[in-house]
């Protein structure tokens, strides 16, 4: 585009800041750098992060998920339909995977299939699971999970040696694949291909369609395995679990620099959205700043992080301007 | 993408019934879904269509119909405004704590939320057009800044309708030979938006960016202006339904219109505004949001049980935008036929 983003990508500016935030946080508030403490803001962003992953995919190849919360939501909400019923819970997580990546089927479907646009659809499943979680549960809460797996998603219980939490650490693994995927195969190029050009990516032979169902599947099932974590982690399956997280994992992903326009961005930037939210949520918390602030800053963080480039780009060019005459 | 902005020359054969027929079937498929809707639920309960029902029924859209109009404004443009739902939230509560315990005019009150509702928009609008940054991500930015504003102010504090002075609730309440104010407000706000997009230039301009922005820089629209424009009057819009909300419910909770932005999204999107810009009249948004406030009452009245509303709702929602993809798909193909031969 112009000289400052030539040498300066968006997504190194939010690892920058990531660790400004860190380290802003280490030097002023005590407690923030404890091992414990770093173990609760990341299990905390557990879900988020796991969905932000298939979510960059999307929104790199121009679509957008809004049901993904939904199907947190139904998905956890399943689960405790099941252990009421009493299910063994080794059989609902895949029973609960095999509904999100249904889910996500039917909305890869109606995208594809039907031609209708991502937003429109993801809004419309975005309701329809939502309310199919409450067909399901009502308004119940299930509480009594097994200890063992509530362990699991607990921030106290650590990777032996680390301070990860077995989500986090999960999330860890599934980020380097899906990294690995997007930056580094002809699939992940693809997906590039997509979100710049569709009718160009298909006549260059990729299979858009499939691409898309598949990605709106993983998303599904990605979503619904987030539904059980936030159900461990909170020991409580209920159908308005995660109400409004979608717009969260997207201003995350945004965040990080992943263009919504498609065909830009990349997973380390996104990874570096949801790092920076999380922490900056944390850190705010610590030093007693109200929820309401924080949701101001979130919001303030995002308008900067789409208008900083551009309005740098802008005033270089200007700079840069006699010269070029 | 597809527009209707093209619309061929009436001619004197039957091609311009067909024609125009086509061109209109997105809202009458709508409207013909709310006429059974409506039809059924009345055959199922005729209490649905009393005095009150009606009444309610128009009390119930007219806020949404309002939000969906603005929106549709800027969604033609290839924009979205998901601010709105937060910015009406704010400006019921700004109305609220300003007229609480005092006798301030009804007119006073609705100036406030215009005035607060369009300096919402022109910031969303100034960064939209001028910082040319994508317009979800601003105004995803907004709600977060808006919301948070809204909370921090109103802290857990409520606005309550006795405080609030009896000249403003009766905007609410009121009703001109049987009809109450606020669908009057919304008809008129609804047909003048109709009357601007369609008759004026500047309106048919709004069209011409969603359509191709390019093409419509290259003939020379100012597409700045015109987007800060949309993005002003749907911040008006909203500002203007706060006020009204204040008016009907007299209570305001900092969390009252939470989640509104997607419930006005959808309305526009049933409605035939299509996400892609350049397609689409304020008429179908407004039909949308009528559509799905009397679904919403019409599963109350039919007794299904609440928790399967939301549900249905949904399956009802996606319904509307598939038939209405599909129908534009055929005749998009018996037009293209058509002129084959």
């Amino acid at each position: 585009m112009t000289a400052f983003t030539k040498y300066v990508r968006w997504d190194t500016v939010v690892t920058v800041l990531l660790v400004a935030v860190f380290l802003a946080g280490a030097g002023t508030t005590g407690g923030f750098a404890d091992t414990s403490n770093l173990s609760a803001a990341l299990d905390d962003t557990a879900e988020i992060a796991l969905i932000a992953l298939p979510m960059t995919l999307l929104v790199v190849a121009g679509q957008v998920d809004l049901s993904v919360a939904s199907m947190l939501g139904l998905s956890s909400a399943l689960a405790g339909a099941l252990w009421d019923a009493g299910w063994a819970f080794e059989l609902i997580v895949p029973v609960c995977l095999l509904v999100g990546a249904a889910g996500g089927l039917l909305n890869g479907w109606l995208v594809t299939r039907i031609g209708l646009p991502s937003l429109a659809v993801t809004i419309g499943t975005l309701t329809l699971y939502r309310g199919l979680a409450s067909v399901v549960l009502g308004d119940k809460a299930v509480a009594d999970f097994p200890d063992a797996y509530a362990q699991w998603a607990a921030y106290t219980r650590t990777v032996p040696g680390t301070f990860v939490p077995y989500p986090v650490a999960l999330f860890v693994v599934l980020a380097v694949i899906t990294a690995v995927v997007l930056h580094c195969t002809g699939f992940g190029r693809s997906l590039f291909a997509i979100g710049a050009q569709e009718d160009a990516a298909y006549f260059a032979g990729v299979r858009v369609k499939r691409i898309k169902i598949a990605l709106f599947a993983v998303s599904g099932l990605v979503a619904s395995f987030a539904g059980i974590v936030y159900t461990l982690r909170y020991g409580s399956a209920r159908a308005d679990n995660g109400i409004g997280l979608e717009l969260v994992v997207i201003a995350s992903v945004l965040l990080g620099g992943v263009d919504f326009d498609g065909g830009k961005g990349t997973l380390g930037g996104a990874v570096a959205g949801v790092l920076l939210i999380g922490l900056l949520g944390n850190l705010l918390t610590l030093n007693d700043v109200s929820n309401e602030v924080q949701v101001i800053v979130t919001g303030l963080l995002l308008i900067a992080s789409v208008l900083t480039p551009r309005v740098i780009s802008a005033v270089s060019e200007r700079r840069h301007l006699p010269d070029q005459i | 993408m597809t527009t209707t902005l093209d619309k061929p020359a009436p001619t004197r054969d039957g091609a311009r019934s067909l024609v125009d027929t086509v061109f209109r079937a997105r809202e009458i498929s709508i409207g013909g879904a709310l006429v059974l809707l409506i039809l059924g639920t009345w055959i199922a309960n005729p209490g649905f269509l009393d005095d009150q029902g009606i009444k309610d029924l128009l009390l119930n859209s007219s806020i949404l119909v309002l939000l969906a109009v603005g929106q549709s404004v800027v969604v033609i443009t290839r924009n979205i405004d998901l601010s709105v739902g937060s910015v009406t939230g704010l400006t019921a509560f700004a109305c609220g704590h300003f007229v609480s315990g005092t006798d301030r005019s009804a007119f006073t009150v609705v100036l406030l939320g215009l005035g607060l509702g369009v300096v919402c928009g022109l910031v969303s609008g100034a960064l939209v057009s001028f910082g040319r940054v994508p317009a979800l991500v601003v105004t995803l930015g907004m709600l977060y800044v808006v919301q948070g504003v809204d909370h921090a102010w109103a802290h857990g504090e409520q606005i309550n309708a006795v405080n609030v002075p009896d000249a403003v609730l009766a905007l609410g309440t009121g009703s001109i030979l049987g009809i109450p104010y606020l669908p009057l407000i919304s008809a008129v706000v609804l047909v003048a938006t109709g009357y601007f997009l369609r008759t004026y230039r500047s309106g048919r301009e709004l069209y011409a960016i969603g359509s191709n922005p390019e093409a419509a820089r290259l003939a020379g629209i100012p597409i700045r202006r015109r987007i800060l424009a949309a993005y002003a009057f749907s911040g008006a819009v909203a500002g203007f339904a706060g006020a009204l909300w204040l008016a009907r419910f007299g209570t305001v909770v900092a969390d009252a219109t939470n989640g509104w932005e997607l419930t006005v999204v959808s309305a526009v999107v049933v409605g035939g505004v299509a996400i892609t810009g350049g397609t689409g009249a304020v008429w179908g948004a407004a039909l949308g949001a009528l559509l799905l406030t009397t679904i919403g009452s019409a599963l109350v009245v039919l007794k299904v049980d609440s928790f399967w509303q939301q549900a249905i709702t949904g399956v009802l929602l996606l319904a509307a935008i598939t038939t209405d993809r599909i129908v534009q798909v055929r005749t998009t193909s018996a037009l293209r036929k058509r002129s084959r031969r």
